[in-house]
């Protein structure tokens, strides 16, 4: 008896940690499991397994087109925030300049806004403007919230680089260009690299600034959302099942990439 | 701030010149133009949705009057979740940051790995696993923890659980981060001075960890008090958030301006709290 409470006393975070896991990956197990219940086109109780959901991505109407839409979107609001983003990184984590606190404000406020102020806002700018929500308008929607976080997570990885190797760098007469290109960019790459990762994702799962500003367009998160009255397809579980799988092993790859390099 | 790289004095203007450029026209005008809108008033004999300007302050008095309860429970049921999703994410966190050894990183992309699941696919899960046709109703009707009539979604408690698992990664990260940037040798000092396991955690641990936390609460309380999707999906119309007014004023009503004014209402409440919390919890890491 005392053992058993001693071993419980001992691994009782452990023990929590592992209810934490359950908690956070039930609903993805189940999101797996039901991509392969031959459920029809409302996907609520278990029938039985089957393949044909895979194997058949673009089963359930539109559901496709959502996606492709999603990943557009995705691509171009990363590339745009991206961009931007590592700039406004660079001109703040390597410069000192007038109005430095009020360009740190300014990137606050947008992650200090709730998501539904964002999106009505720019939703009322483009009806006063006469531009009608789409496609466009929820890139630069999507532009607008995806820029706070790549500057963060840049902010970050420059403030965690050593000077002394750009002094190095300098010491071997490189020119200021040079250096830049040669030294302080491959040393902020990793950071710019998860900081484009982050805005994809967040892109890609963005529902509530998409619905103000896509109008009659589809993204994957609507159509969830339109279709989780009726039911979703399983086709639906199919998509985040593979965003996941894929989405997992680019995580898993980088840390493997990472650590070979660390070994170097 | 060392002086590297290309640095003449107009290049961090240049290098911030398209992003804040950027910034200004997509974030802060429309931010204008939505304290514009909350003051019009329907246009005599227009169609729907034709608002002029007239400064008619009393539209935020009237959209607050009229929602008190929505705004009350936003606040609320974000605060809950917040106060769970910390009471789950820190042990986690901590137990990731201490006992993981060489797992740290599986577990890491463990917690961050709900978020390639669409969120939305995952709320609904839980809709379906809490549902009549689920697995956990039948069970906890067997075991009388719940009376037959009793169901587990749409109700409030659906909408705060809801809220507190899709936003925990929001805690778990920064509370992991600043947990793991603690110098072991720190808690070993403390050891050696005589302090026991929950006098070290009280004195060392959750002090040095405090940036993490007002870094987590704030991720976790300003999109939960915003959000409507929960409510939407795992609620029932007593348990509409702010939100969900916001949202169906928009474009089931067209009433822009009740809309606007409600969004600038909740914006509001939310930086005042936000600005009185860091100022107690006395950390300026966040800017």
């Amino acid at each position: 008896m005392r053992t058993i409470s001693r071993w419980f006393q001992r691994n009782l975070l452990r023990i929590y940690a592992l209810i934490a896991f359950t908690y956070l990956l039930i609903p993805v197990i189940y999101t797996i499991a039901f991509s392969f219940n031959n459920g029809g086109r409302s996907n609520l109780v278990w029938k039985s397994f089957t393949f044909d959901n895979w194997l058949n991505p673009c089963g359930a109407p539109q559901v496709c087109e959502a996606l492709g839409n999603s990943i557009k979107i995705g691509f171009l609001a990363t590339l745009f925030s991206t961009i931007l983003g590592t700039m406004i990184a660079f001109a703040i984590g390597r410069h000192k300049f007038k109005g430095r606190s009020t360009t740190n404000l300014m990137i606050f406020l947008p992650m200090a806004t709730p998501e539904i102020v964002l999106g009505a806002s720019l939703l009322s700018l483009f009806l006063t403007l006469k531009v009608n929500p789409g496609f466009w308008p929820t890139v630069v929607a999507h532009v607008v919230f995806c820029i706070s976080f790549v500057v963060v997570t840049v902010k970050a990885r420059i403030a965690s680089l050593d000077p002394r190797l750009e002094q190095a760098a300098m010491d071997l007469y490189a020119n200021e260009f040079q250096t830049f290109r040669r030294v302080t960019l491959p040393l902020v790459a990793p950071g710019i690299a998860a900081a484009a990762l982050l805005a994809f994702s967040l892109s890609f799962d963005d529902f509530i600034i998409t619905n103000f500003n896509s109008g009659t367009m589809t993204t994957f998160p609507k159509f969830v959302y339109v279709s989780a009255a009726r039911g979703i397809p399983p086709q639906a579980n199919v998509i985040g099942s593979a965003m996941f799988i894929i989405a997992l092993s680019i995580v898993i790859l980088g840390q493997i990439v990472g650590r070979k390099r660390a070994v170097k | 701030m060392v002086k590297t790289g290309i640095s003449r004095p107009g290049t961090p203007y240049l290098l911030l010149l398209p992003g804040v450029a950027f910034l200004f026209t997509f974030f802060l005008w429309p931010i204008a133009n939505l304290a514009q809108t909350s003051t019009q008033t329907p246009i005599a004999g227009g169609d729907t949705g034709e608002y002029e300007q007239s400064l008619r302050w009393q539209n935020y008095i009237d959209a607050f009057l009229e929602n008190k309860e929505q705004f009350g429970r936003s606040f609320l049921y974000a605060a809950i979740a917040t106060l769970a999703a910390l009471a789950i994410a820190y042990p986690l966190a901590y137990a990731i940051a201490f006992k993981a050894g060489k797992m740290k990183n599986v577990l890491l992309v463990l917690v961050v790995a709900p978020f390639f699941t669409s969120f939305l696919l995952r709320t609904i899960a839980w809709k379906q696993i809490l549902g009549e046709q689920g697995f956990v109703v039948p069970v906890l009707r067997d075991l009388h923890i719940i009376s037959p009539a009793t169901t587990l979604t749409s109700s409030a408690f659906a909408v705060v659980a809801g809220m507190t698992y899709n936003f925990l990664p929001f805690m778990t990260l920064p509370i992991y981060a600043s947990i793991d940037r603690i110098d072991p040798r720190t808690l070993e000092a403390s050891g050696d001075l005589y302090a026991n396991g929950i006098t070290t955690f009280r004195k060392v641990t959750l002090p040095l960890s405090m940036p993490g936390v007002v870094a987590g609460t704030l991720l976790t309380f300003i999109p939960a008090a915003g959000d409507y999707v929960n409510a939407a999906i795992l609620g029932s119309p007593q348990t509409k958030m702010i939100g969900n007014v916001i949202e169906s004023r928009f474009f089931k009503v067209v009433d822009y301006p009740t809309a606007a004014a409600l969004s600038f209402t909740l914006m509001a409440a939310i930086l005042i709290l936000v600005t009185v919390y860091i100022r107690k919890a006395g950390t300026e890491e966040l800017v």
